[in-house]
């Protein structure tokens, strides 16, 4: 499974992206710029967290117009695998990848804690490996990622089991205390239609090694690797 | 030309930031304020298009780029021709 990592100026996860998929996991793996117009035959897409564009406008509206984003699109609409990770979650919002739009935290706070979250759909390819209704641990680190999308929408992303994973307490029960940031239904990860391109606001690449005080994330990345054989 | 485009959450959208301001202002004694709702104004400048053109063109930059329409909704106004 060959690894693409998107650059964009201001992403600062990149490299823990980039760490997690080729040290780590051990496949191939490569930088994409975001200026360049070809994805390189990767078989997987990230988009990693930080501030592209500084969050200019709103957090991932200026990204989605880079060129490299018009080969994603392309990309996914073939059904190729594409991993938003915290401000890649949120530029596959503004690229109406996924459903919905981001809000401020409830608490109008920048939230950088551990976190846990439960899998609520164990069928998609980036959760194969999981157990249905498993917690995980994995930290967050965001401004914007207070879930939004008016009700009818909202009630398409449910009825479809759009929704992957959901915020919790720490034995997977859903309180209002454990929506860190206000997420309408708790949402803190979708995918699409197609199951193919996801999003979540949890880094899981800064969850996959035990120096880092959870591996949980290597649910999500390893899950990615399992739907390949 | 001279343009203003104004951006601000729909109606049906909490306004976390909008809030934190009038409790503000209730807090300094501004009991009349109901309710603060809060924005993004956009000046800007056109240059070589005709006004009939200005006014096709600021919708469409409102809605396609400035605002996200999901959770957004904007209005704009030509100042000066």
């Amino acid at each position: 499974m060959k690894f693409g990592v998107v650059v964009f100026p201001g992403s600062n996860c990149d490299s823990d992206a980039f760490h997690a998929c080729r040290d780590v996991l051990g496949q191939p793996t490569t930088y994409l710029w975001h200026k360049d117009h070809d994805l390189q035959g990767v078989d997987c897409v990230i988009l990693p967290g930080g501030f592209s564009y500084g969050d200019y406008l709103r957090s991932g509206a200026i990204a989605r117009f880079s060129p490299l984003m018009r080969e994603v699109r392309a990309f996914a609409a073939k059904g190729g695998l594409v991993l938003g990770i915290c401000n890649g979650f949120q530029v596959l919002l503004e690229l109406n990848l996924l459903p919905g739009a981001m809000l401020r935290n409830k608490k109008l706070k920048f939230l950088c804690r551990q976190v846990t979250i439960r899998v609520e759909n164990d069928r998609t390819p980036f959760t194969r490996s999981a157990r249905p209704g498993q917690v995980l641990r994995i930290p967050v680190a965001h401004f914007d990622g207070n879930w939004y999308a008016p009700p009818e929408t909202l009630k398409e992303v449910e009825d479809s089991g759009q929704v992957v994973f959901r915020y919790c307490d720490p034995a997977g029960a859903l309180t209002e205390e454990a929506d860190v940031n206000g997420s309408l239904h708790a949402v803190a990860g979708l995918v699409n239609k197609g199951g193919n391109v996801c999003g979540l606001m949890p880094h899981p690449e800064r969850a996959a090694e035990p120096v880092l005080g959870s591996v949980d994330g290597l649910v999500v990345l390893k899950s990615l690797l399992e739907n390949r054989s | 030309m001279k343009a203003r485009i104004l951006v601000s959450y729909k109606d049906s959208v909490l306004d976390p930031q909008g809030q934190a301001v009038r409790n503000a202002l209730h807090t300094l004694g501004y009991e009349a304020v109901r309710d603060v709702r809060q924005g993004k104004v956009f000046e800007i400048e056109l240059g070589g298009v005709s006004r009939a053109e200005a006014e096709r063109l600021l919708p469409e930059i409102a809605g396609k780029v400035l605002a996200n329409v999901v959770i957004e909704k904007s209005s704009w106004e030509i100042l000066e021709d």
